[in-house]
């Protein structure tokens, strides 16, 4: 087994290589610094965000603690173990169905008393389990000072602060979580009032003499989370003893009748008097310090100021993102002319082995010259503005206008995403709770003008019609996404859940983080979508090699007559599909003239680019649609773009004739 | 008891204590787990223009809730 071998595993290959090394997995709510811990020991390889539930696959890394190898696992923030989004979902699944030795709860200090909610759940499980106090430093700035050994006396597990963001402390968690390999010892249970417990009891006893019940976790858990109605739990007791939910539910009613209110809601108010009374009996709390931050919120999160500054923070992104990549794009895009026409001239394009290498360096080229100069320094300003912790402070701003939409402020998150590239920003639709809610998400996500298509907008509109007219294509494209939205909220009308969505106190940036949590998205892009770009420019070529374009024009008359444009354009409407940005470089190369308005007139160029910005999503997206929100919403959402592209292109043919 | 108030009726600035959460169990659950249950003191901080959000604070850290999320938590005023 190599040493610092580091994976990366999503839901879906759960079963994956078994390993024979001690598991510490890491659990802890969103914003818990948890990311920030794993890094200090894994070495910089896990994502961490400053934005709740960011976190959505799980990073394990093998390490050398004290001269033997171990396994951590940073699993994804929740808040509770009852699932309530796929983040949740996938942190419940792993701490019930795998093989852990120590868990390791890892907690904000400052939120304590919140987070002691987890960690009584946590304790449920009954695995060996360490307390990981963290960021201790924003304890004291609060004013909230811990008695650690009582805490650890309380809860009957160890407890160590650290402050992970300085390294402090990581190496004392974990020469202490090493001892607890394989430790009998697990939490004990804490006791809550007597009528509760003596419900939970008698469902336990139930649930123990039914025999052939068989689940890898504790009967005690599996009675708290029926008696709290998670239909995780409820989905393993209807598996295999469909016959005992009618007991369950006569427990609910009992202890929903004693006290007045729904099960679920009696079992968490227990939990949570009993963690605030935790809090009180470990902690003294001394007046605040009163932090620059607020006051920084005082305007940011203001009901005018707050906007104003939106607008400049974006801009001003937008602005800096674009003109740097505008400055690198061409030398790079030069360089891959010339090595195509060097190499034609040097093994020629007659041979299909040939056009083959030429049009797979082209595929590789064109992912360079979008991925370089314009996608990495979005993400890169996208992950710091993360860090930083603003974008939960626009989704706060933009909550009331996405609810016109029918999503809510978290929905914004992926939209803005997209810009780079949709593929991370399809991804990114899992931080939603609803299944409708990430479908709406996802198809917005794919009609946001990514990085390729942004070239076509300013190489042909934005050349030739002017900055304004590109910028006026940007602001009509976010009309109809919007447009979009509704209509997609009006036919699925159900209600979305509403944004509770926790604001994290502001950090400075931190340059590790950034160029990490970057490099993990551009991932996305080079694992997902570049192959597709090469393989889609290859099969391209052999479309031309084998002179199938005429034929393909030919299939295609029907739009490009619609909407009024040359026979010629047909064949690069194909490539935008494999590459966005292709169609556009293919347009040149259909019409022969580097000069388009020798061929074209100015209102079919508005109505070609037009109708490439909208009409359906490139391969890759697609791909990850498929994966996202399952086939058929993938047809939909393409079914429906390429109409709205066909009503948008008529559209601009209209205006076109009126203008010119 | 006629005067009902929920969350999303409150001024900035207001102390309140939690006297109810209504809707589901799925909204229920949301807004127990960030930590407000009936009993809880909130601080509501902003209250959005255009029925946007409401900015609480509660156990010392920020939360934004919908509209639609506030109007399920009744509150009364504390002194």
């Amino acid at each position: 087994m190599k040493k610092n071998r580091k994976d990366r595993s999503t839901s879906n290959d759960r079963g994956g290589p078994h390993s024979e090394h001690a598991q510490f997995v890491l659990v802890g709510q969103p914003n818990c610094g948890k990311s920030t811990l794993f890094n200090e020991v894994a070495g910089y390889r896990s994502v961490t965000s400053n934005f709740p539930g960011a976190t959505v696959t799980y990073m394990r890394s093998h390490v050398r603690l004290f001269e033997r190898t171990y396994d951590v696992v940073d699993l994804p923030g929740t808040y509770s173990l009852t699932s309530l989004d796929d983040a949740d979902r996938e942190t419940q699944h792993y701490l019930l169905t795998q093989h852990v030795d120590v868990l390791v709860n890892v907690m904000d200090a400052s939120l304590l008393s919140r987070s002691l909610e987890l960690t009584l759940q946590l304790m449920e499980l009954e695995i060996p389990m360490i307390l990981c106090l963290n960021m201790i430093d924003e304890a004291e700035r609060k004013g909230i000072e811990i008695d650690t050994d009582r805490l650890s006396e309380k809860l009957g597990i160890p407890v160590v602060t650290t402050i992970a963001s300085k390294g402090r402390g990581v190496r004392e968690l974990f020469e202490k979580a090493v001892t607890l390999v394989g430790s009998l010892r697990k939490p004990r249970h804490i006791r809550g009032s007597r009528d509760v417990e003596l419900v939970i009891a008698v469902l336990n006893r139930m649930l123990k003499s039914a025999s052939d019940l068989e689940i890898p976790f504790s009967k005690h858990l599996l009675a708290t989370k029926l008696l709290e109605g998670d239909p995780y739990f409820e989905g393993v007791l209807r598996d295999s003893r469909p016959d005992l939910i009618d007991a369950v539910s006569e427990c609910k009613k009992k202890l929903g009748q004693s006290r007045g209110k729904p099960s679920d809601e009696v079992i968490g108010a227990e939990r949570h008097q009993l963690s605030m009374s935790i809090f009180e009996e470990v902690s003294v709390i001394r007046k605040p310090v009163r932090s620059w931050r607020d006051r920084v919120d005082n305007v940011l999160m203001h009901d005018q100021w707050g906007y104003v500054f939106l607008v400049l923070i974006l801009v001003l992104f937008f602005n800096l993102v674009f003109r740097l990549g505008a400055v690198a794009e061409a030398p790079l895009v030069r360089v891959f002319e010339n090595l195509t026409l060097s190499l034609g001239r040097r093994i020629g394009t007659e041979t299909i082995s040939a056009s083959i290498v030429i049009y797979m360096i082209q595929g590789i080229g064109g992912g360079i010259a979008i991925v370089l100069p314009y996608l990495f320094p979005f993400l890169i300003g996208l992950a710091a503005l993360e860090d930083i912790g603003y974008l939960p402070r626009v989704a706060f701003l933009m909550d009331a206008f996405m609810h016109k939409i029918g999503l809510h402020g978290k929905a914004l998150i992926p939209g803005v995403l997209g810009y780079g590239c949709n593929v991370p920003a399809v991804m990114a639709t899992r931080i939603l709770e609803s299944r409708r809610d990430r479908f709406i998400a996802s198809l917005i996500a794919s009609m946001v003008p990514c990085a390729a298509r942004m070239t076509i907008i300013f190489g042909l509109v934005g050349y030739y019609l002017g900055g304004n007219a590109a910028l006026a294509i940007y602001v009509l494209n976010m009309f109809v996404i919007a447009l979009s939205g509704a209509l997609f909220s009006r036919l699925l009308p159900e209600v979305t859940p509403g944004m509770v969505l926790e604001i994290p106190a502001y950090q400075a940036p931190r340059f590790k983080m950034i160029v990490m949590k970057s490099w993990i998205r551009l991932k996305d892009f080079i694992i997902i979508a570049w192959p597709l770009l090469i393989v889609g420019s290859v099969i391209l070529g052999m479309a031309q090699h084998f002179n199938l374009t005429g034929t393909i024009n030919r299939l295609l008359s029907p739009i490009t007559a619609l909407l009024g444009l040359p026979g010629e354009v047909g064949m690069t409407l194909v490539f935008g599909v494999l590459r966005k940005e292709l169609s556009m470089l293919m347009l040149f190369q259909a019409l022969g003239t580097n000069d388009v308005l020798t061929v074209m007139t100015r209102g079919q160029v508005l109505v070609f680019t037009i109708f490439v910005v909208f009409y359906i999503p490139c391969l890759a997206t697609m791909g990850v649609l498929v994966k996202q929100v399952r086939a058929k919403a993938m047809m939909l959402i393409t079914g429906f773009t390429f109409v709205l592209a066909l009503i948008m292109g008529l559209a601009a043919r209209a205006v076109a004739w009126l203008i010119w | 008891m006629e005067d009902r108030l929920t969350l999303d009726l409150v001024e900035k600035g207001t102390n309140v204590v939690v006297v109810d959460i209504e809707g589901g169990w799925g909204a229920r659950n949301r807004l127990n787990r960030m930590g407000i249950h009936s009993g809880d003191r909130i601080l509501v901080k902003r209250s959005g223009i255009m029925r946007g959000p409401i900015l609480i604070e509660v156990h010392g850290m920020d939360v934004a809730l919908g509209r639609g999320m506030a109007m399920k938590v009744v509150v009364s005023k504390s002194e």
